[in-house]
């Protein structure tokens, strides 16, 4: 089944949609240049490789729709490739190439593979 | 499992509705979902300036159909003063956005 569509809408903007911005006032834009984290660019790869041709597994539309339907809160408090980890874990789901059971048994075990190792692990959960 | 497809350029023969240098306007009606067409270019005028080809079209490629029938997507040419009302720079800058055919009717 399709997912639904939707519009999460910006609150006090007239209608328009919780991220479609262009011309509000956001302020000043930061504009330092800054070395991607390891994780981002984890994200990045995994993204082209979702997408890619030999793949497909949704289009890169398919990721914009999921992080449009975050709404207003968690799209205003999310840097870029916080959306897009996000978007990737549900689309993956979404897609079926993983159960949402599967998914988070995996990533427990990661968490006590990393916590193990002596690293910091986030205890945050990032909602579905 | 739904469709899997790409917004790759499409080749195909159906004529496109406009040619650079007609006269066109954004229409402001209601959208559900994943959209392209920005908030701030809707009920504005504009000129065409390219046409790029055919494309799968985002509005349904973003819920996992196929995106057919395939749109053609244009360059259009806005005028800064006809979007920002409170524009304060030159008359003759402009903006250039991507849109799609069905999202542009002819300037009335």
């Amino acid at each position: 089944m399709a997912p639904k569509r939707k519009t999460m809408p910006r609150k006090g903007a007239g209608g328009r949609a919780a991220h479609d911005i262009g011309g509000l006032n956001f302020g000043k834009i930061d504009r330092a240049e800054h070395d991607p984290a390891l994780w981002e660019k984890r994200t990045d790869a995994m993204q082209r490789l979702l997408t890619s041709p030999g793949k497909r597994a949704f289009s890169v539309d398919g990721l914009r729709r999921v992080i449009e339907d975050y709404g207003e809160q968690v799209y205003d408090r999310t840097t870029y490739y916080e959306k897009w980890i996000r978007a990737l874990r549900n689309l993956v789901v979404e897609q079926e190439l993983m159960t949402r059971a599967e998914l988070e048994t995996r990533m427990a075990e990661v968490r006590a593979r990393h916590a193990k190792a002596g690293r910091r692990v986030s205890k945050a959960k990032i909602p579905w | 499992m739904v469709n899997r497809m790409s917004a790759r350029r499409l080749e195909d023969s159906q004529t496109p509705r406009f040619a650079p240098g007609d006269r066109v306007q954004v229409p402001s009606r209601p959208v559900l979902g994943h959209c392209r067409t920005p908030w701030y270019v809707r009920g504005k005028r504009g000129v065409i300036c390219a046409v790029h080809g055919r494309f799968r079209d985002p509005e349904r490629l973003a819920y996992h159909f196929p995106g057919l029938p395939a749109q053609v997507l244009y360059k259009v040419r806005f005028a800064q003063q006809e979007v920002w009302p409170s524009y304060r720079g030159r008359a003759d800058d402009h903006i250039e956005i991507d849109i799609y055919e069905h999202w542009l009717e002819p300037a009335r």
